[in-house]
């Protein structure tokens, strides 16, 4: 697959933006990918949802915007309801667990839940559920490596919390690591 | 015109102030902006200021081409953004003395915007405002401090719009230095200048001047020599009034005096401070550290105060020997060039008889105002009073 | 043009993760600008705010002033205070600014200037993109002026640039404009920024010979001519009025002429040395795609797909936009079946185009009214029919 779009939702204050940043920067600095990174400005971004979308692959990016993402990262009820619909048969859908009650099982789609929520707080503050979100959608998805995601991080993050960041990505990621063998197991 | 040119500039006390190369100048017969700039030149003479650290920005207007006749670096920017422009000068190299010289149409109507934001941040320029009651470069227009009922060409029946006290504005705006002369109180004008000059922060001086050939002419308020007068009967030195009570009536009386004279951290001194808290003994502009610039400030300020009392030196030295070379060009000037000695003369007259003693500071300034305006007004009345006649042959030229 | 190498302590080098607006900054700072006057305006506000942040560590001075008129003043000040200067702003904000970018072309003041476009009319779509001031960056000031214009295509080129831009404006001492737009200016990519030694910058170049030869203009349509800045003892005058070689007003028919021509020959005439195209498959094309900034990448998605079915469809990409690349368009209508011209503008650069076709092949304008790009479809279409 040359070209993968994914989209990051869910409310302001869960670090959405920054989830985007951090995986665009982790791509195509480290990775060597190429990645275009666009946010909603529009009247569509205020009130309290959050979006941010990232398009990447292996050759130069001309049309910057999403057209149909293949995977969506919904972070609160409101993303999930607004942008599931988006995702074609074979897309992957992340949701944190304890915030979106799905209205399906979405037997079409790649389903993956994580209490990133909760596990921030395990690591010490919520602050950190945006870093879990994005070391889980990394073992899932395998379009970022996690060493690009942990070397994107400094400058993203601020320095002082750089250490608790990079636990709650590996929390995250551990989490989804042990998720696709189930999911293997399942299928 | 019969003036020997050539001779005039040559002799001039202001060759060297002045660019002599571009005179005579556009002003009409009578109109207050030539015996400002005299004040204006005179106040850089004895303030020891380098003329190469010094920069003039005028914008648009009879008062606008000062700029191009200051033998300074010298900008003569658009209508309204002489303010603008000079903290754009002052910030890009803040060793600079940055004066600002328009007309008040410029400065409080078209820029005013920009006049009260430079005062807020105590931007660290000299704002001369010449205030003339109109537009005049554009032929005689009400502006923003036109008094209530004065004729302009576009109130044609009397102004019913409310003016604008420029003092009460500068100073409610943050100004730190606010003051207010007319265009005969030369002497007064100087030293304040003089002060603003040595002064750091924001500083606003207004002078009520006459415009003969609009202003005058619309209103039927005489000529130059009649407006002298009149500054001279109705004028009311009041220092450190508040300035709520500095507004001008038509035809009323005119508070003058140093208003304002206070002091606060400058726009980039506050700047400055946020940068070293910051970035610590490194913080430096534009390659400069903090404690190399002030050294340089220092040295510089020095350097100032020891031309200045040299320029006194050499002034006093020329009273004693009754400065008669200057007298004489004054006289030919006055002779040949009837229309200019309205200008001259009481800038030149008026420091000789108060004596550099006198400060705008004491009260007694007052009476020696009036001792100069006397004097001055005088020999200024015969001469110009032909003026009418080709003031209003060169107002159908615009 | 001569060249230096860039001041280290502007220049962040490394691969960075940014958005133009922020490459903008980045590639002011590398250039040498250390002034920047600017009054927020979305999109472009980024560059403001990165500049801002950035000034205390670099030694350079960031003011946020009252409003754009005063912005640019600022500049023109700055500009002769010695500084390489910058300000930022969209199509509100260019409107106030025009009347002084004026003085700053017969004033001959280096300065830069990033329209970072949003759909308008008047406020209009203030947080989506659009290229509808590309008339208005050369037309906007009263009277003939000219000047020069860049349209880059992705936040690294909002870098290279605004490092040109800087280049030409001091070389031709003339008002350069960034013409970016909301989405160039948000998008985040990847944005290399080279070490210092490998930016070439051209320097201030200010004049230090005696002081009665000192003219801080010299009419002979050509760049390079030294300028002066406050404090060097040369006691210039410069005003907006037409003037003489010293910088003392001359108004007549005579003088305005020499300084009307001297004005537009110094861009126009010099147009071969300063325009910069990209072109893609040109020679030999039945239809040839003239596109700039965000549209020329989808229009390159659509000429792809067009080639794909067989057309000979080539790519014309403008990087120079003012001056116009005429000399190119008269080259290739003759031998075309027509050119296609999207632009996010109701056509613009479209005019200019068919001026230079002058009717010897198709023109195609494939407009939009703002808001967002376009669909690559809406081009590969016209390329359809161009190709007929
Ligand atoms: C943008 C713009 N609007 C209007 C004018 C026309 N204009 C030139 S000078 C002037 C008035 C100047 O009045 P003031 O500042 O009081 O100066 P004075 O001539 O009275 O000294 C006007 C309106 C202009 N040059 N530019
Ligand atoms: S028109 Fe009025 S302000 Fe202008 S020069 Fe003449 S007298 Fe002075
Ligand atoms: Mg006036």
């Amino acid at each position: 697959m040359s070209t993968q779009e994914i989209r990051f939702s869910g409310f302001g204050g869960q670090g959405i933006i920054r989830c985007a940043l951090i995986t665009g920067k982790a791509l195509s600095l480290y990775d060597d990918k190429f990645a275009t990174m666009t946010q909603s400005f529009g009247p569509e971004a205020r009130g309290s949802a959050c979006a941010a979308q990232l398009v990447m692959s292996d050759s130069r990016i001309l049309y910057p915007y999403i057209t149909q993402p293949g995977v969506l990262l919904a972070l609160s009820q409101e993303a999930y309801d607004k942008y599931y619909g988006e995702l074609p048969k074979g897309g992957v859908l992340i949701v944190e667990q304890d915030l979106v009650k799905l209205k399906s099982d979405h037997p079409d789609l790649k389903l993956y839940r994580v209490p990133a929520t909760r596990f921030a707080e395990e690591v010490g503050n919520r602050l950190f559920t945006n870093l879990v979100a994005l070391g889980f959608f990394t073992a899932v998805t395998k379009v970022v490596t996690a060493d690009a995601m942990k070397k994107a991080l400094p400058g993203l993050v601020p320095d002082r919390f750089l250490k608790v960041n990079i636990k709650a990505f590996e929390k995250g990621y551990e989490y989804g690591i042990e998720a696709l063998k189930t999911a293997g197991a399942a299928s | 015109m019969t003036t020997n040119i050539g001779k005039f500039k040559d002799a001039s006390p202001m060759s060297g102030i002045l660019r002599m190369e571009r005179m005579p100048h556009i002003w009409c017969p009578g109109c207050g902006i030539g015996s400002e700039v005299n004040s204006f030149a005179e106040a850089i003479k004895r303030s020891g200021i380098d003329p190469k650290k010094l920069v003039v920005v005028s914008g648009i207007g009879c008062t606008g081409r000062v700029a191009g006749y200051v033998n300074f670096d010298s900008i003569h920017t658009t209508h309204g953004r002489a303010i603008p422009v000079a903290t754009g000068i002052k910030l890009a190299n803040p060793e600079l003395t940055v004066v600002v010289f328009s007309g008040e149409g410029d400065l409080t109507g078209i820029g005013g915007n920009h006049l009260i934001h430079a005062a807020r941040r105590n931007m660290d320029l000299v704002v001369i405002c010449n205030n003339n009651f109109t537009y005049g470069m554009t032929g005689g227009q009400v502006t923003p401090t036109t008094p209530g009922g004065a004729i302009a060409s576009t109130t044609p029946y009397g102004n019913h719009e409310y003016p604008f006290s420029l003092p009460f504005l500068a100073d409610a705006a943050g100004a730190t230095y606010v003051a207010r002369w007319t265009s005969m109180h030369a002497r007064n004008l100087t030293q304040s200048i003089e002060e603003a000059l040595s002064k750091k922060g924001f500083s606003f001086i207004e002078v009520i001047s006459p415009c003969t050939t609009l202003y005058l002419r619309r209103n039927r308020l005489g000529d130059g020599v009649d407006m002298l007068q009149f500054y001279q009967e109705n004028t009311v030195l009041k220092h450190g009034c508040d300035t709520r009570e500095t507004a001008i009536n038509y035809q009323g009386k005119i508070v003058i005096g140093k208003f304002v004279d206070k002091n606060k951290p400058t726009y980039l001194e506050a700047l400055d401070k946020v940068g070293a808290k910051l970035v610590g003994d490194d913080y430096q502009l534009y390659g400069k550290t903090l404690p190399e610039r002030e050294a340089e400030a220092k040295a510089e300020k020095e350097r100032v105060a020891a031309r200045r009392t040299a320029a006194l030196a050499e002034e006093a030295t020329a009273a004693e020997k009754g400065s008669a070379p200057k007298a004489a060009v004054k006289k030919a000037a006055a002779k040949k060039a009837p229309a200019k000695a309205a200008k001259k003369v009481p800038a030149k007259v008026a420091p000789k008889k108060v004596g550099a003693g006198s400060t705008a500071k004491k009260p007694a300034a007052k009476s020696a105002a009036k001792v100069a305006a006397k004097v001055a007004a005088k020999p200024v009345k015969k001469a110009a009073k032909k003026a009418p006649a080709k003031a209003v042959a060169k107002k159908t030229r615009k | 043009m001569k060249t230096v190498t860039a001041d280290p302590k502007g220049v962040d080098a490394g691969p960075h993760f940014m958005d133009g607006d922020h490459a903008l900054a980045e590639g002011a700072l590398a250039a040498g600008c250390r002034f920047f006057a600017g009054y927020p305006i979305t999109p472009s506000t980024e560059t403001a705010e990165r500049f801002a942040e950035r000034a205390p560590e670099v030694g350079a001075l960031f003011i946020q002033m009252e409003d754009e008129l005063a912005s640019i003043a600022a500049l023109i000040g700055a500009a002769w205070g010695g500084k390489k200067c910058m300000t930022v702003t969209c199509g509100p904000g260019f409107s106030l600014m025009v009347e002084n970018i004026g003085l700053a072309c017969i004033t001959e003041t280096p300065l830069v200037i990033a329209n970072v476009q949003r759909g308008g009319p008047s406020t209009g779509l203030p947080t989506l993109t659009a290229q509808q001031d590309m008339m208005q960056a050369k037309w906007g000031p009263h009277g003939d002026n000219a000047m020069i214009a860049l349209s880059p295509d992705s936040p690294q080129e909002c870098f290279d640039l605004a490092v040109e831009a800087f280049n030409l404006s001091e070389y031709y001492r003339v008002p350069v404009i960034i013409l970016t737009d909301e989405t160039v200016g948000h998008m985040h990519e990847k944005v290399v920024i080279p070490p210092a030694d490998q930016i070439k910058v051209v320097p201030r170049n200010n004049y230090s010979g005696p002081k009665e030869d000192f003219r801080p203009y010299k009419f002979n349509s050509q760049g390079g001519h030294p300028m002066t800045q406050a404090g060097d003892g040369y006691n210039f005058h410069i005003t907006g009025l037409v003037h003489d070689e010293r910088g003392y007003p001359v108004m007549t028919a005579e003088q305005g002429k020499i300084v009307v021509t001297h004005l537009m020959e110094k861009i126009n005439g010099n147009a071969d040395k300063i325009i910069r195209l990209e072109e893609d498959q040109v020679d030999g094309a039945d239809v040839v795609v003239v596109s700039y900034g965000i549209t020329s990448r989808i229009a390159v998605k659509a000429i792809q797909d067009a080639r794909k079915e067989g057309l000979k469809v080539g790519s014309l990409r403008l990087i120079t936009i003012w001056p116009f690349c005429e000399k190119r368009i008269r080259e290739l209508a003759p031998k075309i079946k027509a050119f296609v011209v999207p632009e996010i503008n109701y056509g613009q650069m479209v005019l200019e185009v068919e001026r230079c076709a002058a009717g010897q092949c198709k023109v195609i304008s494939v407009n939009h009214c703002g808001g967002a790009v376009h669909e690559p479809e809406v081009i590969l279409d016209a390329i359809r029919k161009a190709a007929k």
